[in-house]
């Protein structure tokens, strides 16, 4: 494999008595879209949260981009390089498609702290330059993201996330919420991150989807990396057996 | 059931995606269920924010036709500059009682801090001598001192702002009758009470101040960092918090301009009345949030305007000026600015059940359709 551009080692994470993550060992190379999978509660987003500067882990450690890396927090991973795309998406409803696009990270034309005055005319133009770019379609900019559509919302996150030309997206169930039509625009959305080389870990408990979308599967068992398969040489009928510890299958979708 | 999306790549089925995404051409042709409801929900949520606004400018224009036609003298120039007099400073601080609402905080103390300005301040000119533009600064930053301790209990502590706020009213008022035995600090200069009665050509000194603090912060509201944070906080702080916004030192920002126009409102007030009253601004708070509610300000946060503080702030004066004016019991006149806040918020809970139902509706029509198909 060559050289990784986000690499994790020995990562355990602790809630009270419980083990989210036990001596967890994960990799990703530049350009690679692979699948964190795993039964509820096996750690999948806590291993995200870890990874993205949400969560500090009790043990182990993170390489980004060549360096080993302390994230204290999501804007630190954020400005790294990693964006997330979380599984409540982030986004703050009140607001328009733009001031989401940009929150956090907004463009100013005169620098005065807390003061600083907005770029909303820069920040207008290049919100329509990602939403292209990523293949989302919004009717109307201008309109809160509270009324919209689930597929809508989060084209929002994902364009957020992939517009600002960063190395890695981490997507948490990026279509858990979603309908049959909205599934399929969001997953060509993350065909066209891999076809702009852009570097993608999504979590996800469709199968179906995870085959079509990534080149390795990162399967996790009570707070434990079980394994790494290569998607093109394994079964989703090992992946299951993998994620139950036994061949039983349990609330998985196949469709 | 699947009327306008054959042409979408994925197979269009009646999920509003048609609208939204590539069939958004044949869905305008012939928009399917779904698509027209999720559109229509949108457009009415951004109706319903201009409503809450219009309804109260409407109740407003209509009850000052009403108060002209009844008295001739409700549209005398004396009876108007004393209603924006009076209303002045209820709307300064209602213009900071949205902030905080905004950000899904209140601030209860206000009445009390500016009521701790007012005197504190005159006591400096009248006791300490000090010169009374310094003496006016100095009462304006304390109320910002005061509003320090209210984000610092809030962000740091993390008291409910309810509680947080509660506490700085008792604090305040008492501080207020401490340092002046409960009697009023009388012997302002001139120059000082001009801030209050004064004029300039024919507009009144109160006014200038309030259109200074509106340009401020309409400005502050709608083009800077801290009013888009300010929403942002008050639409989800998680999220703000997840996409890097330090929710903390924000919110501490908003009590400052809060208590700052508490300070301001409370020198105003003492001006006006040339002396420092440790009565003042009971009941100020709470007309302030009533203020940014019936101006549409939402109590859940996220929501809320300058220019609907403003109108919220003037309804409830002319309210009152025209109980005096009809010569209705004066009480009478609290009991009609209760029933008003109670249609705002009422309005505001409505609004808010009607969009979830929503677009709970259209997840379901999702769901079926995608069994159907
Ligand atoms: N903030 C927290 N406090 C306490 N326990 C937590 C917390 N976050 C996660 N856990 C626990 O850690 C374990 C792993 O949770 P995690 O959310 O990572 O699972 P998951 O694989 O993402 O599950 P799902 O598929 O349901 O999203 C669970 O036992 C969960 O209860
Ligand atoms: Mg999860």
């Amino acid at each position: 494999m060559a050289d990784a551009i986000l690499r994790a080692e020995g990562i355990s994470k602790w809630f009270g008595g419980v083990a989210a993550l036990q001596d967890v060992d994960f990799e990703i190379a530049p350009g690679e879209h692979a699948a964190l999978v795993g039964d509820n509660g096996a750690g999948k987003s806590t291993l995200v949260k870890v990874l993205t500067g949400a969560e500090r882990p009790d043990g182990g450690r993170i390489w980004f981009d060549g360096q080993e890396r302390h994230f204290h927090s999501p804007l630190d991973a954020r400005r790294a390089g990693i964006e997330t795309v979380y599984q409540t998406l982030a986004l703050a409803d009140h607001l328009d498609v733009v001031a989401n696009l940009f929150l956090g990270r907004e463009k100013y034309r005169v620098r005065l702290g807390p003061f600083s005055v907005l770029n909303r005319s820069a920040m207008r133009a290049e919100a329509r330059k990602m939403l292209e770019s990523t293949g989302v379609h919004i009717p109307d900019l201008r309109s809160s993201v509270m009324g919209m559509s689930g597929g809508q919302r989060q084209g929002v996150a994902i364009a957020r996330a992939a517009g600002m030309g960063s190395q890695v997206i981490v997507l948490d169930e990026p279509t858990a919420a979603l309908g049959v039509q909205e599934t399929a625009r969001v997953e060509e959305i993350i065909r066209g991150l891999k076809r702009r080389g852009v570097t993608m870990l999504m979590v996800s408990h469709n199968l179906r989807q995870v085959f079509d979308l990534v080149d390795t599967i990162w399967v996790l068992r009570h707070g434990q990396m079980v394994g790494r398969r290569d998607t093109s040489e394994v079964s989703p009928e090992e992946i299951v057996s993998m994620i139950t510890g036994a061949d039983r299958v349990t609330g998985l979708e196949f469709t | 059931m699947n009327s306008g999306g054959q042409s979408v790549a994925t197979g269009a089925d009646m999920t509003r995606t048609g609208g939204a995404g590539g069939g958004r051409r044949v869905g305008e042709e012939s928009p399917p269920a779904g698509a027209r409801r999720a559109r229509g929900s949108v457009l009415r949520q951004r109706l319903g924010d201009l409503v809450s606004q219009a309804a109260a400018l409407a109740a407003l224009i209509v009850i000052a036709v009403v108060l002209s036609i009844l008295s001739p003298r409700f549209l005398s120039y004396l009876n108007l500059s004393e209603v924006v007099v009076e209303g002045a400073v209820t709307a300064i601080i209602a213009v900071g009682a949205t902030l905080v609402i905004v950000t899904a905080g209140v601030d209860l103390s206000v009445g009390s801090v500016a009521a701790l300005s007012g005197v504190l301040g005159a006591m400096l000119m009248v006791d300490a001598h000090l010169p009374w533009p310094l003496a006016t600064v100095a009462g304006v930053l304390l109320g910002g001192v005061a509003g320090l301790v209210n984000g610092a209990l809030v962000s740091w502590v993390r008291l409910a702002p309810f509680i947080a706020t509660l506490g700085m009213m008792g604090v305040a008022r008492g501080l207020t009758f401490m340092s002046t035995g409960a009697v009023a600090v009388y012997g302002l200069p001139p120059g000082f009470n001009a801030l209050g009665q004064g004029y300039l050509g024919p507009i009144p000194v109160p006014a200038i101040c309030l259109v200074g603090v509106i340009v401020v912060f309409a400005f502050i509201f709608t083009r800077t960092k801290l009013g888009r944070y300010a929403y942002a906080i008050g639409s989800n702080k998680d999220s703000a918090r997840l996409m890097g916004i330090p929710v903390g030192r924000y919110l501490v920002l908003v009590y400052v301009l809060q208590g700052l126009l508490a300070g301001f409102g409370g020198m105003i007030a003492t001006a006006r009345v040339s002396s420092g009253q440790p009565n003042f601004g009971t009941g100020l708070e709470l007309e302030a949030i009533a203020a940014a509610v019936i101006g549409g300000a939402s109590l859940f946060g996220g929501q809320g305007t300058v220019s609907g503080a403003i109108i919220g702030a003037f309804l409830i004066q002319v309210i009152r000026d025209g109980s005096v004016l009809l010569d209705v019991n004066i009480y009478l006149q609290d009991v009609i600015i209760g029933i008003v806040v109670w249609i705002a918020v009422a309005w505001d809970y409505f609004r808010r059940r009607r969009i979830t139902e929503r677009t709970r509706g259209i997840q379901q029509s999702v769901r079926q359709s995608v069994r159907a198909g």
